[in-house]
């Protein structure tokens, strides 16, 4: 351990002082609260240091939540019936067009400041690792109000059984809308939705045949949508009851039997506790005793019934996920830059839609990855723009008071465009009190260094400290990883 | 000749030609002329795009969005192109514009996503690579260090052919906001200690190389188009006009997935591009750049030539690409569609797009492709003797 490693470890086994003895201390705090949730705030690095690791995995585990608990917007229960939208004329149209736009970005907003309040990061984590597992796309679906149920559905199902909410989400009206399966009929069969759950939601490329695919396409044929009540209605003589061969398996067989096909094949376990371990460990397992903690997990999805809390609890209490070698080896995602750093800054505002757009701007449009295949993340997400404008915007939210622009120097509103105004009011109402946030630090600079990086910085940090020591380790190289 | 003037001529050998004689060299061969791609993303509409007018089928496939004959603009006796792309008209007047009919692959995929990887990683339909084709051709064979960037991804948040880690690729959407940004790159000599710092350091690097490179203060007489795409346009021609070069450039023009309605959109779109086309040639022949850049088009795939029940067109296979450039030699290539030898609705392919890629490489950097492409491919002979 070098010297100012030490004296990190002894300031922060200091703060852990009076706690059990099994406490992990402040470095795998850290490592933990910012894998599972956001960022590691202060007062949770000092509360978690105290608990044994397995302790804080069972706390996160119990702590997450089916429901959210900020207030939808107040349309979420105003479907309108596609046949009512085509008997608008084209005035009407255009306004309700308008309307859904704006709608798009409240929704957007209200999964933000979801986000940036819970007090189960680990729900939103699991939320958005769900969304960019079951894709569907605001730019396709069209209906802010099925994207919302979809939402409700992955958070109820965010650490319940995997199975469960493959049959759910495969009958969910956006998901329905987005792979085509309501296009999906007795004759004309449309193969979308039956290839990407495959390749993308189980069993994973090159574990199934083309002729699989077709066929199973035909056993999800009478999936619909109710127009009435947008919700998943099952339509018999739409339905193909001829006889299907799917993974070898043959019968008059029906969407919910394809489904159970695949749930039976140890590849779907493989697959999601592959793509499991790239969300909270690393980019891939590093040597064979890795591997055999992998297929441990995807072993426990199995003979739990895919249970997602159980496989996580595995996960979260491998070896690899507290190796050394692992901390700080993913890089954040925009949800964990914007999020993690609105959270760990305890920045206050009143409207979540800069936000929003920073994320869109930074390659996170929420609720509209570019295609079936999600966000490919990792080091994709690091672009030399994107970089710049992660950098800018950590930079700008920490000068925000500093830098407040006097509201008579900006442009007088116009009503023609509200959406402008509205930005320009958000803009105003974002506060950061760097003074507040420093406080509870008590002048301890290894503390600012643990909960702001996940591995020494990678240039030497000002001689310095308060704001200056701050700003310097939010602009470092290593702010961008986790 | 005298003594005398024998060694001054010598000397001047020695010192001023030929130093100046590389400084030329260096600057019109090999990565000294550019590549601009311009990606059509969502699958342009071929069909709409070079129309081929005298084809009965055509009209009976599509009784609703065929472009009736007088409104094509006719470029030979049976094909024309969409009205929107009249601003092209010049260029290929001007005999810079070879029209490409019949670009695809062979088994092609209908995904967006999956066949935009087979075009952006050049792999066969089965194969799956992870690099970009020019990221490998820029890993095989390294453009001078002393260039601004590799390649640079003008307004996208994916970096398409230019995806990989051997080449120093920059994103960026306007140089000079580039320029004011960079002064946040925080590059670093540490160790990288993992692959994603790794990664990290290496942007924060590349940024920090190109801003030292890239001059902000380009002005131009010609005048670019508003939008989006006109500004990409813009900063494309800023980027060919600056001194430290840069081999590639990838533009973007988004909203070609044209499901329904699609009259409106697709003209809408085209105009767009082709305006853009004609800026872009006005300022690069304004710096002295139009005979040493070379631009082409692709997509995912062309649409389905039975147009759909809302008025628009589905995914589809083969379509017509654009080249353009000083150095082009304009005309038709590839083969007219044959609407009557469709393969289960679609057009079956007449160019492989690597036969295009190809000619970039070998064609006009003068390298060998066959790495890159992972296979030989020949180029079009659609360059000018240089």
């Amino acid at each position: 351990m070098t010297s100012s490693a030490a004296r990190i470890f002894l300031l922060l086994a200091g703060l852990a002082a009076g706690a059990a003895e099994a406490g992990m201390g402040a470095e795998d705090a850290r490592h933990f609260l910012s894998r599972t949730g956001f960022e590691a705030p202060l007062a949770r690095v000092d509360e978690y240091a105290g608990l044994s690791r397995r302790e804080a995995v069972e706390r996160e585990l119990y702590a997450v939540r089916q429901a959210a608990r900020t207030a939808p917007p107040a349309w979420v229960n105003d479907w309108q019936p596609p046949g009512r939208v085509r008997m608008m004329g084209a005035e009407e149209r255009q306004q309700y067009q308008r309307e859904l736009v704006v709608r798009g970005l409240e929704l957007k907003g209200w999964w933000l400041d979801e986000m940036r309040s819970t007090d189960s990061p680990l729900t939103e984590r699991m939320t958005l690792f769900w969304h960019n597992h079951f894709t569907s796309s605001l730019q396709k679906v069209r209906s802010p109000v099925l994207m919302y149920r979809q939402n409700l559905l992955l958070r109820r199902y965010s650490l319940g059984s995997f199975g469960e909410l493959l049959h759910a989400v495969s009958k969910n009206a956006a998901m329905l809308v987005y792979l085509d399966g309501a296009a999906n009929r007795r004759g004309q069969p449309n193969e979308n939705f039956a290839r990407e759950v495959m390749e993308l939601f189980t069993l994973g490329e090159g574990n199934y045949s083309e002729q699989d695919v077709k066929e199973a396409a035909r056993a999800f044929t009478g999936w619909s949508i109710e127009p009435d009540t947008g919700e998943f209605r099952y339509r018999p003589l739409l339905h193909d009851s001829g006889e299907k061969t799917v993974l070898g398996r043959s019968g008059d067989l029906d969407g919910d039997n394809v489904l159970d096909l695949l749930l039976a094949r140890p590849e779907t376990s493989r697959f999601i506790a592959a793509k499991l371990w790239r969300e909270f460990v690393s980019p891939a397992p590093a040597d064979e005793r890795e591997r055999a903690e992998l297929e441990r997990v995807a072993h426990t999805l199995r003979e739990t019934g895919y249970s997602i809390r159980a496989a996580l609890r595995d996960l979260l209490l491998s070896d690899a996920f507290w190796a050394p070698a692992n901390r700080g080896a993913l890089v954040k995602s925009p949800a964990d830059l914007v999020v993690g750093t609105l959270r760990q800054f305890r920045i206050d505002y009143s409207d979540p839609l800069p936000f929003v757009l920073v994320m869109r701007q930074l390659g996170q449009d929420l609720l509209a990855p570019p295609n079936v295949k999600g966000w490919p993340g990792g080091e994709a997400w690091i672009s030399s723009r994107t970089l710049l404008a992660r950098r800018q915007f950590v930079e700008r939210l920490l000068r925000v008071d500093e830098n407040r622009m006097a509201p008579e120097r900006m442009q007088a509103s116009d009503p023609a465009k509200p959406m402008q105004d509205r930005m320009m009011r958000a803009m105003l109402d974002i506060r950061f009190s760097a003074n507040e946030w420093l406080k509870p630090f008590d002048g301890r600079e290894a503390a600012v260094q643990t909960v702001l990086l996940p591995m020494p910085p990678a240039n030497p940090p000002p001689v310095g400290q308060g704001i200056e020591l701050v700003r310097a380790f939010a602009a470092d190289p290593v702010y961008q990883l986790k | 000749m005298k003594r005398r003037d024998f060694l001054a001529a010598s000397i001047a050998a020695l010192t001023v030609p030929r130093f100046a004689l590389a400084q030329a060299s260096a600057q019109f061969s090999g990565y000294g002329r550019l590549l601009i791609l311009v990606e059509l993303k969502g699958g342009n509409d071929g069909l709409n795009t070079v129309v081929p007018y005298a084809d009965a089928a055509y009209y009976s496939l599509r009784p609703r969005l065929a472009i009736a004959r007088d409104q094509v603009l006719q470029i030979d006796e049976r094909t024309g192109l969409h009205p929107a792309l009249k601003p092209l008209l010049p260029l290929w007047q001007a005999r810079e514009l070879a029209v490409v009919q019949g670009v695809g692959y062979a088994n092609p995929n209908l995904s967006h996503f999956r066949s935009i990887e087979i075009w952006d990683t050049a792999s066969a339909s089965e194969q799956y690579l992870a690099e970009g084709w020019l990221a490998r051709c820029f890993a095989a064979a390294p453009p001078p260090v002393a260039f601004a960037a590799d390649g640079v991804v003008v307004g996208s948040n994916d970096m398409g052919p230019l995806a990989g880690t051997g080449a120093r690729v920059l994103a960026l959407n306007d140089p000079a906001q580039f320029q004011r940004q960079a002064r946040l790159a925080n590059p670093s000599g540490a160790a990288p200690r993992n692959a994603a710092l790794a990664h990290i350091l290496k942007i924060e690097s590349d940024i920090a190389a190109a801003a030292s490179h890239l001059e902000t203060d380009v002005e131009f007489r010609t005048e670019f188009p508003k939008g989006p795409f006109g500004n990409a346009v813009r900063t494309a021609a800023q980027l060919a006009a600056n001194g430290a070069g840069v081999a590639a450039i990838r533009l973007s023009l988004g909203g070609f997935d044209t499901h329904q309605n699609q009259a409106g959109t697709q003209a809408r779109l085209l105009g767009e591009f082709a305006e853009g086309m004609a800026a872009l040639k006005g300022a690069l022949v304004e710096k002295g750049r139009w005979d040493s850049t070379l631009i082409f088009t692709y997509a995912e795939f062309g649409r389905r030539p039975k147009e759909n029940d809302t008025s628009g067109t589905d995914h589809g296979t083969a379509a017509a690409h654009f080249v353009a450039g000083g150095k082009v030699r304009g005309g038709l290539y590839g083969d007219a569609p044959r609407l009557d030898a469709l393969e289960g609705g679609n057009l079956r392919f007449a160019v492989d797009f690597r036969n295009i890629y190809a000619t970039a490489i070998d064609g006009w950097w003068g390298l060998d492709s066959s790495r890159a492409l992972n296979g030989r491919f020949k180029p079009l002979g659609l360059l000018k003797q240089m």
